[in-house]
């Protein structure tokens, strides 16, 4: 009886850098830094692809909603609804109704981007000072302009929460984008046949590498998005 | 105020960033046309009951598909036709799980399929696998032997992957076998399991043994085979030579046949214990070898159709098979 050995550390970290026999493939080898690489771009690509659109969707959104102070309801009820979508079901039924491919999987991944991204701005542009958006209005400002220069600016480090969960959970869910036409670097761990246990432990290291990466370069972003005043006050 | 349009002007230049990677896929081609009919196959020949098996329990067990459920209905049915006294346990999971369960004597035996077997139970490559379902049985047996098992001979037809089409594109290319792809399937499309690529039962084996090359492969969730087929999304596509669709739908979608054979046999054999044969005495192994004579490729098929397309049960589709090939009577 052959079982499958377990994963291990060392083994994934090979199986990363150099490719490696498998049971399935007739001796030709699988994984490697080249195939790893490919993987990591794909990855890339879909969850830059998937925030963009969420971006492009949530921002403008929240930010109205949340200068007019309407729709808490909306805008907070469907960020909470947002994260019990279960995203598997969701990327089938977009593949039954449009096809296969990036153009299925980036809308199906933004939705989860879109619920955190929505909460957040319209919760950051909400907490700003009254008095602050008064003072704004009564210097002649137009509403357009209250929004940009005063509203985004103060609501920066809630706002990048916001987006720092949707890159996140894009990320994460990205894996499964293998099952709709996309090979990211879900292909390692849900194709545990061709790949093993290594190929497994293999691709979440990469994912979680990744997450590590977005985050830090989001959180730098973020310092240098926020206001100097603001900088002050929360340090 | 100034550092702040600054900081805005960053974050949107940040955004219009994300924004230029936006990009598009489009596809093409293919829909369905007409003809072809089905009819139930089979041999004929009552099952003789005989009173000494009365003194005989059984446990048939099955893996927990459809299809797998099916056999075991079949099987079960037959014997307690035969005189036995038997119990079914038809949702054993995997093979390891089933197998198992034959070990430890809570399962009399189960069908397998002799791939699957030689691969998972023996460690045989995929490629290893003899194409030709006798060979394979017997290559089987002599491992299950050595573990105090046994397997019956293989069933008519063998469950495995091919590759499929739509009647239209098979039609347009003239293609019938897989061979038929040389010099068309650089145009195609190939649609697969995320696994199929690196398989040498599926991609891998089509490009080393056949020399094919395909314009594209994109990995979908084995759930889409038809899907990707039906919206014109693919060319051509990985399907199981059992699927129902391929009776249901035959007017639709066809199935290329494996002419250098890439994909190994996926007959079943009845997998059971050595010890088990001997109590159960030679109706046991006859009664199996006899009900499983009819069911060819087009009949499991069929049965398939009724239990995951129609929704009758395993055991309302095992007892109508038994019955219109005169097993048993109606």
């Amino acid at each position: 009886m052959n079982t499958l050995p377990l994963a291990s550390f060392g083994g994934a970290i090979e199986f990363i850098f150099t490719p490696q026999d498998s049971n399935v493939t007739g001796g030709n080898k699988v994984g490697g830094f080249d195939k790893s690489l490919e993987l990591v771009l794909k990855h890339l690509e879909v969850t830059a692809l998937a925030l963009a659109i969420a971006l492009i969707v949530a921002l403008p959104l929240g930010l109205y909603l949340g200068h007019r102070g309407k729709g808490e309801l909306f805008a907070v009820g469907f960020g909470n609804a947002g994260r019990a979508i279960p995203e598997l079901a969701v990327i089938a039924l977009v593949a039954v109704l449009i096809g296969v491919g990036l153009k299925t999987v980036a809308p199906a991944l933004a939705i989860l981007g879109i619920a955190p991204i929505l909460v957040n701005t319209y919760v950051g542009v909400r907490q700003v000072e009254p008095a602050t958006v008064e003072a704004a209005r009564g210097m002649g400002m137009s509403e357009s302009s209250i929004i940009r220069r005063v509203e985004l600016p103060l609501a920066i480090p809630t706002v990048m929460g916001g987006i720092r969960s949707a890159a996140i959970v894009i990320l994460a869910t990205a894996t499964i984008a293998p099952l709709a036409g996309v090979e990211t670097l879900g292909d390692f761990i849900i194709n545990r046949n061709v790949y093993g246990e290594n190929g497994l432990l293999a691709g979440a290291i990469l994912v979680a590498l990744l997450a590590l990466a977005i985050e830090g370069s989001l959180a730098l972003l973020q310092r240098r998005l926020t206001s100097d005043g603001l900088k002050v006050k929360t340090a | 105020m100034r550092t702040d349009q600054t900081r805005v002007r960053v974050l949107l230049a940040a955004l219009a960033a994300l924004a230029l990677t936006l990009g598009v896929a489009a596809c093409g081609s293919s829909d369905d046309s007409t003809t072809s009919g089905s009819t139930e196959g089979g041999s004929a020949g009552a099952i003789q009951s005989n009173p000494d098996n009365g003194k005989v329990s059984l446990t048939i067990g099955s893996k927990n598909f459809p299809e797998q459920e099916i056999l075991g209905e079949i099987y079960a049915q037959a014997l307690t036709a035969a005189g036995y006294k038997v119990k079914s346990a038809l949702n054993l999971g995997s093979e390891t799980v089933a197998l198992k369960a034959v070990k430890t004597g809570q399962i009399s035996g189960y069908p397998e399929y002799a791939s699957t077997a030689l691969t998972s139970f023996f460690g045989l490559e995929p490629e290893e696998v003899p194409a030709d379902a006798t060979e394979a049985w017997e290559k089987a047996n002599e491992e299950f032997e050595k573990e105090g098992l046994e397997a019956f001979e293989p069933t008519p037809f063998a469950s495995a992957n091919a590759v499929g089409t739509t009647k239209e594109t098979a039609e347009k290319y003239g293609l019938k076998t897989v061979s038929d792809l040389e010099g068309v399937s650089e145009e195609l499309s190939l649609y697969g399991s995320p696994e199929c690529p690196q398989r040498i039962d599926c991609k891998l084996g089509l490009e080393e043994l056949y020399g094919l090359k395909f314009k594209s492969f994109t990995p979908v969730d084995i759930g889409l085979r038809y899907t990707v087929l039906e919206k014109g999304e693919a060319d051509l596509s990985i399907l199981f030579t059992t699927d129902p669709q391929l009776s249901a739908e035959s007017d639709k979608f066809v199935i290329l046949e494996d002419d250098k054979k890439v994909f190994p046999a996926g007959n079943v054999i009845f997998v059971t214990t050595q010890k088990v044969a001997e109590e159960a005495g030679p109706d046991y192994e006859k009664t199996i070898l006899q009900v499983q004579e009819g069911l060819d490729l087009k009949v499991v098929q069929e049965l398939d159709a009724r239990v995951e397309l129609e929704k009758e049960t395993p055991k309302q589709a095992a007892t109508a098979y038994l019955e219109s090939a005169g097993y048993i009577g109606s």
